[in-house]
């Protein structure tokens, strides 16, 4: 039985959480200290034909002002560090740094700039259309190796739609398994539905603000990101450096869901504002910035077509999704979504096709579930309207679908190395007591319409190949050195936990040393994807096991016979056979110094990154060092699955809805940390329903300005949109690939919840299905009064 | 365009209400009354607005507080919303204030807004306050009733070339429970009835109410006339909290058994001013309250209503709000 794994525990950073000792990057101060604003783009797209800068840096205070021509070029279709082309209004085009923010900003109102406003587009389908507006002056889409292109679909595509549906010209990304035609003609019904979902921000509640400092060729930066050690090439890249000279401290983050898990382009304006005016600059982003620069997930317009058996088993699933993605090209969400339903609903043969559009409005990127979520909410509630149609119960539908540890992922027809959907599906059922809720689903009291729905969703969960290091010093502390990024689950402590439990540590004798690239961290994948708890507790294994090899190989040298002769216990090792030959973890230590060589650090193995490498060379005859790279090897895909139960009352006359109860079930593998859990299944929900329903993310039309730049705008739940008390629970079997059973789960949380508020609300509303997200109240209200929606079924920026 | 940087401006803090209006007089038109800035800082983060002298009226004790009158009570416009939400006589007497006041925003923003500055606050059209150059902004065209513009948020009704709305929800309350308004310039009192109170945009469409640069809302009088009457207040949002109405409506009704004796009813968030359903007061005066009268005051509050491109739900939303209203 572990005894560290599996139990709740304090991690260290929450004292400085509670109390706000924390410091965050905009908390640093420094002397001389220069801040930075931006100049940004007021049009949608445009050149910058003139900047006459002569009046502000003429201006008492202003230091000095960093254009475009002095930072990087981003090659494509990219988000920019700045530009003289912006593609979005709130892009930078220029930096000033003076002695306060007040005398920067009123530096920024007397530059001169002279624009030549350019063609945008705000709607991705308008812009397939033949002679329709392009993103970019060389095009509207990004084609991998080549480029942006110009791709229009023929007034011949267009016309083959029927009224209201996707029309489906050629598309860019194609895949498909098994036999189609056949599967479509076994089913004995047959969806064919158009769909809509709305692209939404993150809300990072810290915006990504950044630090900077030059010192002996060193680049300092402290920042926000949820991912560490992986941050580091990327910011060196976008300062123009090699990584080991830059120094990257982010011990905090406040949120980022996928918008902060790698490197961003403006986080390295700061450095090279530093280098040119040689003294250290800070730059805060505002809350309306953070809506500019802080991405957003992309949205589909998308079609959808699922060939059901009369047993609920879905036959056949042809796909095709039309990617909103931003200026910069967005992410792979659609190829994302593609394989979820492959995995979901592991249908017999599928078909998917897509085309990633780029438009004028803000860079996308991955968003907590990125691709999953948004085709969780699409398919979800078709999936009741099918089960609805066929006389199946809910959950039933969802079982027979559900995939198991044989199912088949994407277009690769991939393993998968646990699949345990199904298990959650009946723990969910039995716990929110299904049958019991279900016979009180549609009842009306009033105005109030009770509903009892349920979702579920996916995401990828894990990887393998990153490097682990751990450190005992002659004090007998163990520090586990975790590149892992704080990103606000805790993943770093409780992956961190596995080196404890491998060398049985108490707990309060171990260092987590992190959020400081001079501490000396691995090479970690970064903090997204869900991947950190499979991933991570594989790195953390990995080294532990070679601290493990190592201490013995010292006991054997000192007392005698071999390594395989001893064992572990309370923080020493001994001989096994005769356990009086004992040696503890601090003497242990001590020796690993005396002894050099790869015990401690002087030699490293061949196959850890050059980053892992130097932070070993940092740490040498410090102690026994512990390192290696995670070769335990992995055949296939690691699903993270979750279900959602949720019972709402809808209130027809004002359209609102009141979520009464929700439980959130996690196929996690082995559960490491119990209220990381609890709080992940939460928070996910919370997500989740306000990207159902309340969120907004819209730009006009004809001008192609912002509607939601702020918190009051852009609609994030508030408290009193979520029950005070939400269910948890996970199924809790192991995943066989990975040393301690852990799979990642953080993603699909989000996506299961919105899918069952979704279904719930059509449920509420007698099988009516918006094949739209976000469900706003004005579509409640429209569609309970008979009245048409004010929006057509395939316009995005609508509410 | 977003700035989020305020300016420099000059920060006078007045110690008596004579000298906030001898200042709100010397600055005028750049001159800026400051109460709990809830709305302002945001103008000024914005840079939307630039007022050459803040004018903080945080010192002045008079303006704040609760007081029973011989006949009803006054408010200082200074009082904070949560003191209005939870002070005892109103709560008692004119329950839908203290519930209307419940409703605004988040617990944080109803500690520092004020009650004055909830009346006075202005409009949330999303294009007016990014800062476009609007008719209310002093331009040439409104961006929010163009054909595609985003627009579910705005007005139904008395749309002359603007079509934002009242934002507020204690002005729906105050206009239902008849209340005055004691407005003070440094030459004088006035006292404007609610619902004179609020500023069409056919009459003025640069401004929310009937204030002058100079004038300085004072406080707050609830005659008596509606104490011990029902009340209904209900505000529909996107949100629970921090959120500004789609549709609001506020209703006082006087019956007798089971008879309708007299009532008022208000709606907001439907036109630029909170709007008073006169014609739906004068219908259900006398009638039975149920739901034969709910159903017809439903439909004879929309009558007129006019949608834009994105706010048609807006007009079931009214007529249903209404509707239950009424039948309480």
């Amino acid at each position: 039985m572990p005894e560290l794994l599996g139990k709740d525990f304090t991690p260290p950073d929450i004292r400085g959480k509670v109390t706000g000792a924390a410091k965050y990057a905009e908390d640093f101060r420094m002397d001389g200290l220069l801040y930075c604003r931006l100049l940004t783009s007021p049009m949608p797209h445009a050149r910058v034909l003139n900047i006459d800068l002569s009046k502000a840096l003429g201006m008492e205070g202003v230091v000095d002002i960093l254009t475009a021509d002095e930072v990087p070029e981003q090659p494509g279709a990219a988000a920019n560090i700045l530009t003289n082309e912006p593609h979005f209004v709130g892009e930078p085009i220029l930096a000033v740094a003076a002695v306060d923010e007040t005398i920067a900003q009123n530096a920024i109102e007397a530059i001169k700039l002279e624009f030549e406003p350019l063609p945008f587009c705000v709607d991705p389908l308008e812009s397939l259309r033949p002679g329709g507006p392009n993103a970019y002056l060389e095009g509207n889409t990004v084609v991998p190796r080549q480029g942006v292109q110009e791709f229009k679909w023929t007034a011949e595509d267009f016309q083959a739609a029927g009224e209201g549906e996707l029309p489906m010209g050629e598309p860019t990304a194609e895949w498909s398994y098994g036999d189609l035609e056949a599967g479509f003609s076994e089913a004995v019904f047959t969806l064919d539905e158009t769909f809509v979902t709305a692209s939404n921000s993150h809300h990072s509640m810290e915006p990504r603000t950044a630090l900077a400092y030059w010192e002996n060729g060193k680049c300092h930066v402290r920042g926000s990101t949820q991912s560490q050690s992986f941050v580091v090439p990327g910011l060196a890249n976008y300062i123009g450096i090699e990584p080991e000279n830059v120094v990257y401290v982010a011990e905090y983050c406040g949120g980022g869901f996928g918008s902060k898990g790698s490197a961003y382009p403006t986080m390295a304006i700061p450095a090279h504002m530093s280098r040119k005016t040689g003294r250290p600059v800070l730059m805060r982003i505002s809350r309306a910035e953070e809506y500019f620069l802080g991405s957003a997930r992309p949205g589909f317009q998308g079609r959808i077509k699922m060939g059901f058996r009369e047993d609920g088993r879905i036959s056949a699933v042809d796909l095709y999704i039309v990617q909103e993605s931003g200026s910069n090209g967005g992410g792979g969400d659609m190829g994302a979504a593609a394989s979820s339903v492959s995995i979901v609903y592991t249908p017999l043969a599928m078909r998917y096709r897509g085309i990633s559009v780029l438009t004028n409005t803000p860079p996308r990127g991955a968003q907590r579930g990125p691709g999953q979520n948004q085709i969780a909410m699409a398919v979800e509630p078709l999936l009741d309207k099918a089960a609805r149609q066929l006389g199946i119960d809910l959950v039933a539908i969802r079982r027979i679908n559900a995939p198991t540890n044989d199912s088949r992922y994407g277009a690769n027809r991939q393993p998968v190395t646990s699949a345990h959907l199904r298990d959650a599906l009946d723990i969910g059922a039995e716990q929110f007591a299904w049958q019991e809720r279900r016979a009180r689903s549609g009842q009306r009291d009033g105005s109030k319409i009770r509903a009892v729905a349920v979702g579920q969703a996916f995401h990828s969960a894990g990887s393998s190949g990153y490097d682990g290091l751990v450190r005992i010093t002659p004090d007998g502390i163990l520090h586990i050195h975790s590149g892992v990024g704080n990103l606000g689950t805790y993943s770093y402590a409780s992956t961190s936990r596995v080196a404890a439990e491998v060398l049985k540590y108490d707990w309060d004798n171990c260092e987590i040393a992190r959020g400081d690239s001079s501490l000396g961290l691995p090479w970690n994948l970064g903090q997204f994807g869900s991947n950190t708890s499979f991933t991570m507790t594989r790195t953390n294994y990995a080294a532990a096991m070679d601290t493990l090899s190592k201490l013995k190989e010292i006991a054997a040298m000192e007392f005698g016979g071999s390594a395989e002769d001893y064992d572990i216990s309370g923080e020493s090792v001994f001989n096994r056979s005769n356990p009086s030959r004992r040696m503890s973890y601090a003497r242990a230590a001590q020796r690993a110094i005396e002894l050099g060589g790869a015990y401690s650090g002087h030699t490293v193995p061949d196959d850890i990154n050059p980053m892992t490498a130097r932070a070993v060379a940092g740490l040498v005859d410090t102690g026994l060092i512990g390192v290696a790279r995670d070769n335990m090897g992995q055949t296939g895909m690691v699903p993270a699955l979750a279900a959602g139960f949720i019972e709402i009352e809808l209130d027809v006359e004002t359209g609102k809805v009141e979520i009464l109860d929700y439980l959130g079930v996690a196929d996690c593998g082995t559960v490491n940390h119990p209220q990381g859990l609890a709080t992940q299944i939460k928070g996910g929900a919370v997500m989740g329903f306000g990207m159902a329903c309340t969120e907004r993310l819209i730009y006009d039309n004809v001008w192609g300005l912002p509607g939601s730049v702020g918190f009051y705008q852009a609609k994030p739940p508030s408290y009193l949109d979520v029950p005070s008390e939400m269910g948890w629970a996970a199924v809790n079997i192991a995943d066989p690939q990975n040393p301690v059973g852990s799979k990642g789960i953080g993603e699909p949380l989000m996506g299961c919840s919105a899918a069952a508020l979704l279904c719930a609300i059509s449920e509420a509303l007698g099988g009516h299905y918006f094949n739209r997200t976000p469900v706003v109240i004005d579509m409640i209200v429209n569609a309970h009064s008979g009245q048409p929606q004010s929006h057509t079924p395939l316009q995005v920026n609508t509410q | 365009m977003m700035k989020d940087m305020i300016p420099g401006f000059e920060l006078i803090q007045p110690a008596s209400i004579e000298g906030a209006l001898n200042l709100l007089e010397e600055y005028g038109e750049n001159g800026w009354a400051l109460a709990g800035g809830m709305d302002s800082l945001g103008w000024f983060k914005n840079r939307g607005k630039r007022p050459e002298a803040v004018i903080d009226l945080e010192g002045l004790d008079a303006l704040k507080g609760i007081d029973e009158t011989a006949d009803g009570i006054e408010i200082g416009a200074l009082t904070t919303l949560t003191e209005i939400e939870l002070n005892p006589l109103i709560r008692e007497r004119f329950w839908l204030l203290a519930e209307a006041a419940s409703k605004v925003a988040s617990p944080q923003i109803r500690n520092a807004g004020t009650l004055g500055g909830n009346l006075c606050q202005d409009t949330r059209c999303w294009y007016y306050r990014y800062g476009v150059s609007c008719y209310r902004a002093g331009g040439n065209t409104c961006y929010a009733a163009a054909p595609e513009a985003l627009n579910r948020e705005h007005a139904i009704f008395g749309a002359s070339r603007c079509v934002a709305v009242s934002p507020s929800d204690t002005a729906t309350a105050l206009v239902a429970l008849d209340a005055e308004m004691v407005v003070r310039n440094s030459s004088g009192e006035r006292v404007i009835k609610a619902e004179n109170f609020f500023m069409e945009p056919a009459v003025d469409i640069m401004r929310m109410t009937v204030l002058d640069p100079e004038d300085l809302l004072i406080k707050v009088r609830i005659p008596n006339t509606w104490t011990g009457a029902d009340f209904y207040f209900e505000k529909v949002s996107d949100r629970g909290s921090w959120d500004f109405p789609l549709v609001s409506v506020a209703l006082a009704i006087k019956s007798t058994g089971d008879r309708i004796d007299d009532a008022r009813i208000v709606c907001g968030a439907v036109q630029c001013i909170p709007r008073r359903l006169q014609n739906v007061e004068a219908m259900i005066r006398g009638q039975g309250r149920d739901e034969d009268t709910a159903v017809q005051a439903g439909a004879m509050a929309i009558q007129g209503a006019k949608a834009l491109n994105y706010n048609h739900f807006k007009i079931p939303l009214m007529e249903n709000l209404v509707k239950r209203a009424v039948r309480g």
